[in-house]
């Protein structure tokens, strides 16, 4: 592209300057209008499969949601706009399963990144044996949530479990606090690690000089990872907060096999799988996606535009 | 402000590599110290164990006369300048500078005049509310030394903290660096690997090598008086040639002639009982062109006749380089200069030698032109052990 423009003022070169400058600035432009349609065609498949996958689901749910429309009856369909919303933001359950999935979310992310932290600086740290210290950690994040689930269910299950027995043998999974109990222990087991990496690669981007100078300063270690360590892995905190947050919120798995939603300890996303694939109320199960959709859209926003989150791999990521 | 002393102060990191051995320094109170040497020969590892951030693993190390090797670094009082600067990418230069202050609790008021005496002295009374990010490289360098200054610590440890900014800004680093030191009287161990450095600043120069020290003095002695082949290698630039010569009764046989041993020479030789073949090192400036030389001067020297390679006149004098068919002078000590220097692949065989000869010379490039050279300034090696053996106190 430059070697076109030099080609261009040295066969104008005779030409006043005037002349010169526009013709120089189309052959520009021109370059980088092939070059953007380039781009456009290279992200063309991307784009089409994500709008396939996503957009038209998103949309379609978005349609049934205005409906009723339950293939129980299913010659009750009928075009009722917003009264699905109305049912179910007016309902106590779906309120209830709100709050439990908040509380969930909030507890289990803040005990993550403590202990995420302090396993990233184990791991960060750790002069001999690195190599098994991040393998045995990662174990849990290794094996399958429901496999995992299970494996939590009947070690609380009296009679046949270990910490069931351990405790007294009560049957703690039947009662709506202990259970939720259970369930954010068995998240936070599970996704720690998830923490703990994403982190660690964070505790990466702070230069040894760094520490040592604070050292030099007369920085204890706390003070030193509060002033130097901490602010420098910010982004890297705020990207694993953020993808933590939006996963816990969608919890499902682990609260399916421990409780099955009983005893008011549904998530958000357990309430609408029983409302859309158990009772086959598309109307209101859609409604429900819709509106988790929306709440998840709110986190990613406030974190992104508020906190100053980075999005991972975008330019400014690590810089403010 | 302190006197520092190493006792006897070795490291061996836990992988085995002994990276610094016995070291003895006694660093005076107010003293500009250089610690000098190639990449690798242990400067860095022995000013880290100054600073606390490496344990030493034998040896004490005092500071004000009290042993400091189980302090940590923050409680030991000194302040230390990166290479890399290491400036708190977060905080803008006046945050920077105030950290070490703040960290002990200094009220604000004080924080406020100390942050704002150092910025006037360095010159960045202006840059105050920026990031380092937005620096250039001879600012954030000199935030780094504000960090250090504000808080008027017991000694300045500095690990080649100039390395990274250009040639030009370097030279005037140095001077302000100096001239810094000097006001503030502050004990500084200064770490560089590059000889003119060691030479300009420091009050004394330590020498190191494969983590052993090799000579410690003022920087003009050990420029006169080198205590082996290493250390006239490695101070000095353009730095002294070395030839391979023969001792023969009193006298000097090398490919630049055979010249008889002035008295001081040979007292100094015998007392040391030298080796028939020796290494001979001779700086530049004691090259003259023999037809400037009286002749009664003339015969208190060698002679010899060669082509001029390459002339480079200065003004003030001229460098004529030589190229003399010969057996370099071989030594352990050699190579590792060399290959320091990256000069180790250069090609060519025989002896490349640099003379400075006044500008009156009439040497001509390409033409041959008779040198003399001064015998009582030759300084004679041991070829096995490097040791000078013309190597006298005074
Ligand atoms: N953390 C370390 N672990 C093992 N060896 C090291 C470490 N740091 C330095 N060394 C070795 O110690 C020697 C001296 O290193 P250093 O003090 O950094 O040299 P200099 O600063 O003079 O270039 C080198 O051979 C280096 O490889
Ligand atoms: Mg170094």
């Amino acid at each position: 592209m430059s070697h076109a423009t030099t080609e261009d003022t040295a066969t104008t070169g005779t030409a006043p300057e005037k002349s010169v400058a526009p013709k120089k600035k189309a052959a520009l432009s021109e370059g980088k209008r092939a070059e953007r349609k380039l781009g456009w065609l290279l992200c063309a498949p991307a784009a089409l499969t994500m709008i396939a996958v996503t957009g038209w689901p998103i949309l379609y749910s978005l349609l049934l949601s205005m409906q009723r429309f339950d293939l129980k009856f299913p010659d009750r369909t009928e075009w009722i706009w917003f009264d699905n919303y109305v049912t179910v933001l007016s309902n106590p359950y779906w309120w209830n399963a709100v709050w439990v999935t908040v509380l969930l979310t909030v507890v289990t992310v803040a005990v993550e990144l403590v202990l995420g932290m302090a396993l990233a600086l184990i791991m960060h740290r750790a002069l001999v044996g690195r190599g098994i210290v991040r393998t045995t950690t990662l174990i849990p994040y290794g094996i399958v949530t429901v496999v995992a689930a299970f494996s939590w269910r009947f070690a609380w299950t009296p009679g046949t479990g270990y910490l069931a027995e351990a405790l007294g043998g009560e049957p703690v999974l039947t009662e709506k606090i202990p259970a939720l109990l259970v369930v954010g222990l068995a998240e936070i087991w599970k996704t720690t690690p998830f923490m703990a990496l994403l982190l660690m690669a964070g505790l990466a981007l702070v230069p040894d000089d760094l520490l040592k100078a604070a050292a030099m300063d007369g920085a204890s270690g706390w003070q030193r990872f509060i002033k130097i360590t901490v602010p420098i892995m910010k982004p890297a905190i705020l990207v694993a907060l953020l993808f933590r947050t939006l996963d816990a919120f969608r919890i499902f798995d682990n609260l399916f096999v421990l409780t099955a939603g009983s005893q008011g300890t549904s998530s958000v996303s357990m309430l609408t799988y029983n409302n859309l694939i158990k009772g086959l109320n598309l109307g209101i199960g859609s409604t429900m996606s819709v509106l988790i959709f929306i709440m998840v859209a709110v986190i990613a926003f406030v974190f992104i535009k508020l906190f100053g989150t980075a999005a991972p791999g975008s330019d400014d990521g690590g810089k403010r | 402000m302190a006197e520092i002393v190493l006792d006897k102060v070795s490291k061996r990191y836990p992988d085995g590599a002994l990276a610094v051995q016995e070291v003895n320094l006694e660093i005076a109170d107010g003293e500009f110290i250089i610690l000098v040497g190639p990449s690798g020969c242990g400067k860095s590892t022995t000013l880290n164990m100054i600073a606390g951030l490496e344990d030493i693993t034998e040896g004490e190390l005092r500071i004000g006369g009290q042993r400091v090797n189980e302090k940590a670094p923050k409680d030991r009082d000194i302040a230390m300048v990166f290479q890399s600067y290491a400036l708190y990418p977060h905080m803008t230069v006046k945050e920077n500078m105030a950290f070490p202050l703040r960290l002990a609790k200094v009220d604000n008021a004080t924080v406020e005049r100390k942050v704002s005496e150092a910025a006037e002295i360095l010159d960045l009374t202006q840059h105050l509310e920026r990031k380092p990010s937005n620096l250039s490289g001879g600012q954030r360098q000199r935030v780094a030394m504000g960090r250090a200054i504000v808080r008027n610590p017991k000694a300045f440890l500095m690990d080649e903290p100039l390395s990274n900014l250009d040639a030009k800004l370097r030279v005037q680093m140095r001077t302000s660096v100096s001239r810094l030191q000097k006001q503030l009287g502050t004990t500084t161990v200064y770490v560089t690997h590059d000889q003119t450095e060691a030479m300009t600043l420091g009050d004394r120069v330590v020498v190191m090598r494969g983590g052993v020290v090799q000579q410690i003095g003022a920087p003009q002695f050990l420029y006169e008086h080198p205590a082996n082949l290493f250390v006239a290698g490695f101070i000095g630039s353009p730095s002294m040639n070395f030839v391979p010569a023969t001792l023969e009764n009193g006298s000097l046989r090398s490919v630049l002639g055979d010249c008889t041993l002035t008295d001081r020479v040979r007292q100094l030789v015998e007392g040391a009982d030298a080796p028939r073949e020796v290494i001979m090192g001779i700086r530049p400036e004691h090259f003259e062109d023999a037809a400037l030389v009286d002749a009664a001067v003339l015969a208190a020297g060698g002679k010899f006749t060669s082509q001029v390679d390459v002339l480079e006149s200065m003004g003030s004098d001229k460098y004529a380089y030589f190229n003399l068919t010969g057996e370099q002078a071989a030594s352990a000590e050699l190579q590792e200069l060399a290959a320091d220097a990256g000069s180790d692949d250069v090609p060519g065989d025989g002896i490349s030698l640099v003379t400075r000869l006044s500008s009156a010379s009439g040497a001509v490039e390409g033409a041959s032109a008779d040198i003399w050279f001064d015998a009582d300034k030759v300084q004679l090696f041991d070829p096995s052990s490097g040791r000078n053996l013309t190597y006298t106190e005074r």
